[in-house]
C-alpha cells in the first residue's frame, strides 16, 4: 500500500518538523527574555510539547513496535520530570526574590528602555 | 591493651603508638609541629601611611601607561604575539592533522590483530554478547578498576573536605527557601524513584547482555537515590541510606573487585580455566567474572554520585 506509506511519511515528517519548530522557538525564547519566569515559560515549552511532538512522529515513522514502546516511556517520563522541576525553579525564586512581583507590570519595552538607561 | 605485658611496658612499644594514632587517640604532630598562634592583623600609622606612599609611587612608575612607555609597548606586544601564536600553533595542527591517514583505509595502523581479536573472538572468550563491556571489563579490566579506584579518591577527597561532625550537622538545618513536603514533587517521587532504581539494577544486571553496564546502571541508582532525599528529607533516606551502609558497600565493592581482578591476573587473564563459571551465553548469570564485576561498579558508582549531592548538599550523609 504505497498511499498509506505516504500518508505515514508525511505525518511523521510534519510532526517532526513541528517539534523542531517549536524548540528553535524555545531557544529564542530563553535568550530573548530577562527574566527568570519569563525565560522559564519558554523553555518548558520544547520540554514538553517540542519533545513530545519530534517522538511521536518518529513512533508514526517507526510503527508499532519495541523501540516504539521505549520511546513513549521517554515521552511519559520527561512529562512528569519536566514540570515538577520548573515547579522547583519558580518557588524558589517566587521564595527567595524580594522583587518578584515587581516584574509582572513592566513590558519589554520598558525594561530594555532601564537597560539602556544604566549603560 | 595487651594480654601479655603490664600496661607500662606496653605503652613504650611500636604497636600501642601506631593503634592510638589509629583510632585517633593521640596525634603525633601535636606538640611538635605547632603553628603560632594566630593575632588580628593591626597596622601602625607609619606602616600605613608609608603603605599609601608607596602604592602611589607603584601606580605611578609602573602601572600608568602614559608616563611608561614600556609597559604600553609591552602590553601591545603581547596581544600582537599572541594571536601570531595561537595563529602558527593552529596552522601546525591542521598541517599535521592533513597528513593523517585516510578514514577507512584498510592499510590504516589502527586496523590491526587487536581490533580483529576483540570482534572475533570477544564473545567466545569472554562469554559476553555486548563485545564493548568484553573490552572494558576483560581484556581492559585493569584500567577500569583504575577508573574504580579514581572514584572512590575522589568521594574519599570530597569527604575529608566536606564532611562536618554529627552536632555540627544537627545544628545547621536546611534553609527556609529550600522546599519540605513539597506535595508535586512527593507524588511525582513516589512514581518515579521505584521505577529509577528497578531500571538501574536492569541495566547494571544486563551489561553484559545489552547496551550498558555498571557505570550507566549505577548513575542511573545514584539519581533515584538524590530523587528521594530531595523529595523526602535526609532523616527518610538516612532509614537505609546512612554513612555505615555507604561504607560497607563501598569498601566491600571495591575489595571483592580487587580480589576478582587479580584471580583474573594470576589464573593467565585469558582462556585458562578458572574457578567462577562461565555459564551459557545469553544467560543473566554467564560471562564468568564480568557479570560480578558490574555490579561491584555500579553500586560504587551509585554510592559515589549520591554521596557527591548530599556532602556539597548538607555537608554529611
Amino acid at each position: 500500500m504505497p498511499v498509506l506509506e505516504w500518508i505515514r511519511f508525511i505525518l511523521g515528517a510534519a510532526l517532526i518538523v513541528l517539534g523542531l519548530a517549536t524548540f528553535i522557538m524555545e531557544i529564542y525564547g530563553v535568550y530573548r527574555f530577562r527574566y527568570v519566569l519569563n525565560r522559564m515559560h519558554a523553555a518548558a515549552m520544547g520540554d514538553t510539547l517540542g519533545l513530545a511532538a519530534a517522538i511521536i512522529g518518529l513512533i508514526i515513522m517507526n510503527g508499532m513496535n519495541f523501540t516504539s514502546v521505549k520511546l513513549f516511556l521517554v515521552v511519559v517520563f520527561l512529562w512528569c520530570a519536566s514540570p515538577v522541576s520548573s515547579h522547583l525553579i519558580a518557588q524558589l525564586e517566587a521564595t527567595t526574590n524580594p522583587e518578584a512581583g515587581e516584574y509582572e507590570s513592566k513590558t519589554l519595552a520598558a525594561l530594555e528602555a532601564e537597560e539602556k538607561e544604566e549603560k | 591493651m595487651s594480654k601479655l605485658r603490664p600496661q607500662k611496658d606496653y605503652e613504650k612499644t611500636a604497636a600501642f603508638r601506631f593503634w592510638s594514632w589509629l583510632e585517633g587517640k593521640k596525634d603525633p604532630y601535636v606538640g611538635t609541629l605547632e603553628m603560632k598562634e594566630q593575632k588580628e592583623f593591626r597596622e601602625s600609622k607609619v606602616a600605613a601611611v608609608e603603605r599609601v606612599i608607596d602604592h602611589e609611587k607603584l601606580h605611578d612608575k609602573i602601572y600608568d601607561m602614559e608616563k611608561n612607555k614600556e609597559q604600553k609597548f609591552f602590553r601591545v606586544f603581547y596581544k600582537i604575539s599572541a594571536i601570531i601564536l595561537c595563529v602558527v600553533v593552529i596552522a601546525a595542527l591542521i598541517l599535521c592533522a592533513s597528513y593523517l591517514p585516510e578514514v577507512g583505509n584498510a592499510s590504516n595502523p589502527t586496523n590491526n590483530d587487536t581490533m580483529k581479536r576483540y570482534v572475533e573472538k570477544g564473545m567466545e572468550e569472554t562469554g559476553v554478547v555486548n563485545t564493548v563491556t568484553g573490552m572494558i571489563l576483560n581484556y581492559r579490566g585493569f584500567d577500569t578498576f583504575g577508573e574504580t579506584c579514581v572514584l572512590f579518591i575522589a568521594s574519599s577527597c570530597v569527604m575529608i573536605l566536606l564532611m562536618m561532625s554529627e552536632e555540627k550537622l544537627r545544628a545547621n538545618e536546611t534553609p527556609d527557601f529550600e522546599p519540605k513536603d513539597d506535595l508535586i514533587l512527593q507524588t511525582i517521587a513516589n512514581l518515579l524513584v521505584p521505577i529509577l532504581m528497578i531500571f538501574g539494577f536492569y541495566v547494571i544486571v544486563n551489561g553484559h547482555l545489552s547496551p550498558g553496564g555498571g557505570f550507566s546502571g549505577g548513575a542511573i541508582i545514584g539519581s533515584g537515590l538524590i530523587l528521594y532525599s530531595s523529595a523526602f528529607g535526609e532523616k527518610k533516606i538516612r532509614r537505609f541510606f546512612n554513612e555505615h551502609v555507604y561504607k560497607c558497600i563501598k569498601v566491600t565493592a571495591l575489595i571483592l573487585y580487587g580480589c576478582i581482578m587479580t584471580y583474573h591476573f594470576y589464573t593467565g587473564a585469558n582462556g585458562i580455566e578458572n574457578l567462577i563459571p562461565m555459564g551459557t551465553v545469553g544467560n543473566i548469570i554467564s560471562a564468568g567474572m564480568i557479570f560480578y564485576i558490574n555490579l561491584f561498579v555500579g553500586s560504587e558508582v551509585a554510592c559515589t554520585i549520591y554521596s557527591f549531592y548530599a556532602l556539597f548538599k548538607r555537608g554529611g550523609l
